[in-house]
């Protein structure tokens, strides 16, 4: 970490689509010219007025955004007592969970799907883990009548029953992908695979900050007004900023979304808290930024989990949307600067926080942002009780109550 | 001049098409692959690709796929690829050898070492699918030192705007995409192999190979006609996989099988008289 730290942390990436040494555009020639036009497309986009009030349109009155900043008064009572005397962070929630469709995923489809619209594609595809994307895709194609195709892996067809039937209802055509260990990493090569045999009509809708620049650049924009949001509603809930911002990380979209309008608050501390499946310290877990190091996957350089002659290994999680051994490259970044925390929640701890989240708040959660509760019931009582958390509630734990109670050995 | 260059000219020079053969090293054990790739010469293999397996392979089939997956259970690693050309270097000095696969094992290994061992164990060119010529800084400075070639894809997509800067990243030979697609799930018609040299050859010297979706000795010997030379790979993956025991192991027949193959191939690509 000795090297010079940059004047801002939102400058990020630069023309070859690098933030630092990470991400770029490691895709093959077949996709290549694609990838321009999706670049070209975004950046015309970005200053397209009519374009941004529509999507600022559709999150008003489609998504219900602005989400609410929830003050989690009982959570807080509930880790004060367990705290030293004047300890225990104020812990609030950005509650991206009430979006329609459930999760944050939405912000960054209907930008997506918008610009699909206009580049003239008639077909999209998508890849999920959780089926939280696909979900959010398959609703925005239908909204805009376009055929969706969303590539699944077979293991997580198997654990996400109630989204592959939503998807279904939507209209969407859910294909399951039986290659490597069958979740998020097999169906996003799929669905790249898939793109390239179908680059003349197909949008790949990414729904990550990962994959090939403009992704990680373009989701992260769109995502970014989750932060954006916040940081309106903490100026008038508080008066001030936020002392810590906590978000789950798989690829790292919410995550990102979150901490990309703080960048440059050196007041606001931040930390993105990992899958650490069965423990770091195992192999099963999706610790990338923990455990990983750099190389290239799906069309950009960032922390793989991968062995040491390069193969990619299996990554694991109780949550299927942080079951995936990459991150997106900005988070390599601003882990290598330093400027975000990466931390990690093991599956046993995002199942202690989910129950506790229902019964003090009244809240279910998804098992992503469960990791991210598992790591705020940690570090709260930590902080001194004149300092605040938000925590990013990015997804709702209705799709995961099967998963659930399998673990918790009741029979539905 | 390099072992692709005098190649390709002295075919040229002998009025025939070049038939390039990919496989996956240690496909299906390192045994058998280095036995089939023994054999390659002799049953008419102008230039040899080697797959380097990748548990990811974006551009790839499920044939290639499995291969991969094969040729990683048996203990394929980079360095042992690297020891099969080392090996294959002490029979023939001339047949040309091609590294083909993704980048994240060079990455891995480390370019700059990847780029010694690899022109001391006897490689001659390098197909690097998921580094395209924007982010050829990673790879082309080690690769020209040690004079490795980087040949690169051309696919039907990339535009006419796009492929001076593509071709001029290429050394070696030019690899033309002949689908768009992944590998060995489309057959290409007679009207993709044709468009690929019209298209091509206003822009470079370099001699034109096409590839995806080759599969029969009439379409190699077509593609070679219209281009420089023909590249097989899935039908050969597929005539080795369909070889195995129901454990994936190979059987008694498995390198005469591969390699009656490319014998059938190189006869119809061979048949083909070119204007020298």
């Amino acid at each position: 970490m000795n090297k010079p730290l940059p004047n801002s942390f939102r400058q990020g990436p630069d023309a070859r689509g690098r933030f630092g040494q990470f991400g770029g555009r490691f895709v093959a020639e077949t996709l290549m010219p694609l990838i321009l036009e999706v670049e070209q497309a975004y950046e015309a986009a970005k200053k397209d007025t009519a374009f941004q009030a529509e999507w600022r349109r559709l999150l008003t009155h489609y998504v219900g955004r602005p989400s609410p900043l929830w003050y989690a008064d009982r959570l807080t009572t509930h880790l004060r007592a367990k705290a030293a005397p004047g300890m225990g962070a104020k812990v609030y929630f950005k509650r991206d969970e009430l979006n329609h469709t459930g999760a944050h995923k939405i912000n960054a489809v209907l930008g997506q799907i918008l610009l699909a619209k206009k580049m003239g594609k008639t077909r999209i595809i998508a890849e999920t883990g959780a089926g939280q994307h696909g979900v959010a895709t398959a609703t925005a194609c239908a909204l805009f009548d376009l055929p969706c195709t969303v590539f699944m892996g077979a293991t997580d067809v198997e654990r996400q029953q109630p989204n592959v039937f939503r998807m279904k209802l939507l209209g969407a055509e859910v294909v399951p992908v039986t290659s490597g260990a069958a979740t998020l990493k097999d169906a996003m090569n799929e669905a790249l695979r898939h793109w390239v045999a179908h680059v003349h009509d197909t949008y790949y809708c990414i729904g990550t900050v990962a994959g090939p620049h403009p992704y990680p650049a373009m989701v992260r924009d769109f995502q970014s007004v989750i932060g954006e949001e916040t940081r309106e509603q903490m100026m008038a809930a508080e008066g001030r900023l936020p002392d810590a911002l906590v978000a789950a990380i798989g690829g790292g979209s919410n995550a990102m979304g979150l901490f990309y309008p703080f960048l440059d608050d050196e007041s606001v501390a931040m930390y993105g808290v990992e899958a650490a499946g069965k423990g770091v310290e195992t192999h099963e877990h999706a610790a990338s930024l923990t455990k990983g190091r750099p190389g290239v996957l799906h069309g950009n350089r960032t922390y793989l989990l991968q062995d040491e002659f390069g193969q990619i290994l299996e990554a694991h999680s109780i949550s299927a949307g942080l079951d995936y051994p990459g991150v997106g490259p900005e988070h390599s970044w601003l882990h290598e600067l330093g400027r975000v925390n990466y931390v990690h929640a093991t599956d046993d701890e995002a199942l202690s926080a989910f129950q506790l989240c229902s019964r003090l708040e009244g809240i279910i959660p998804a098992l992503e942002p469960a990791h991210a509760l598992a790591y705020v019931l940690h570090q709260a009582p930590a902080m001194p009780a004149d300092k605040i958390i938000v925590m990013n509630m990015c997804g709702r734990g209705d799709k995961d109550i099967f998963t659930v109670a399998r673990h918790l050995g009741v029979k539905l | 001049m390099s072992r692709i260059a005098t190649r390709f000219a002295a075919l040229k020079e002998q009025g025939r098409g070049a038939l390039v053969t990919f496989l996956e090293g240690y496909d299906p054990d390192p045994a058998t692959s280095m036995a089939i790739l023994h054999g390659l010469p002799g049953a008419g293999a102008d230039v040899i690709e080697i797959g380097v397996p990748f548990t990811d392979p974006m551009a790839d089939g499920p044939s290639i796929q499995k291969g991969g997956l094969r040729a990683l259970k048996s203990g394929a690693t980079l360095a042992g690829v690297l020891a099969m050309v080392r090996d294959f270097r002490k029979e023939d000095s001339a047949t040309p050898i091609v590294l083909m696969g993704y980048y994240n094992p060079v990455l891995s290994y480390g370019v700059d070492r990847f780029c010694t061992d690899a022109a001391a164990s006897g490689v001659d060119g390098l197909i690097i699918v998921d580094v395209p010529p924007e982010e050829a800084d990673e790879v082309e400075p080690q690769a020209k030192a040690n004079g490795l070639d980087l040949i690169r894809l051309v696919a039907p997509t990339t535009d006419d705007a796009r492929l001076p800067r593509v071709l001029a990243a290429t050394s070696g030979f030019v690899y033309y995409v002949s689908i768009t697609g992944i590998t060995g799930t489309r057959s290409a018609s007679t009207a993709d192999l044709a468009a690929a040299v019209p298209r091509l050859r206003p822009h470079t010297d370099l001699p034109i190979c096409i590839g995806f979706g080759i599969r029969t000795p009439e379409q190699a010997a077509e593609a070679a006609r219209l281009a420089d030379g023909a590249v097989v790979g899935t039908a050969l993956v597929d005539t080795l996989a369909a070889s195995l025991d129901e454990q994936g192991h190979a059987k008694p027949d498995t390198v005469r099988k591969v390699l009656d193959q490319v014998r059938a191939l190189a006869e119809a690509v061979h048949g083909v008289r070119k204007a020298a």
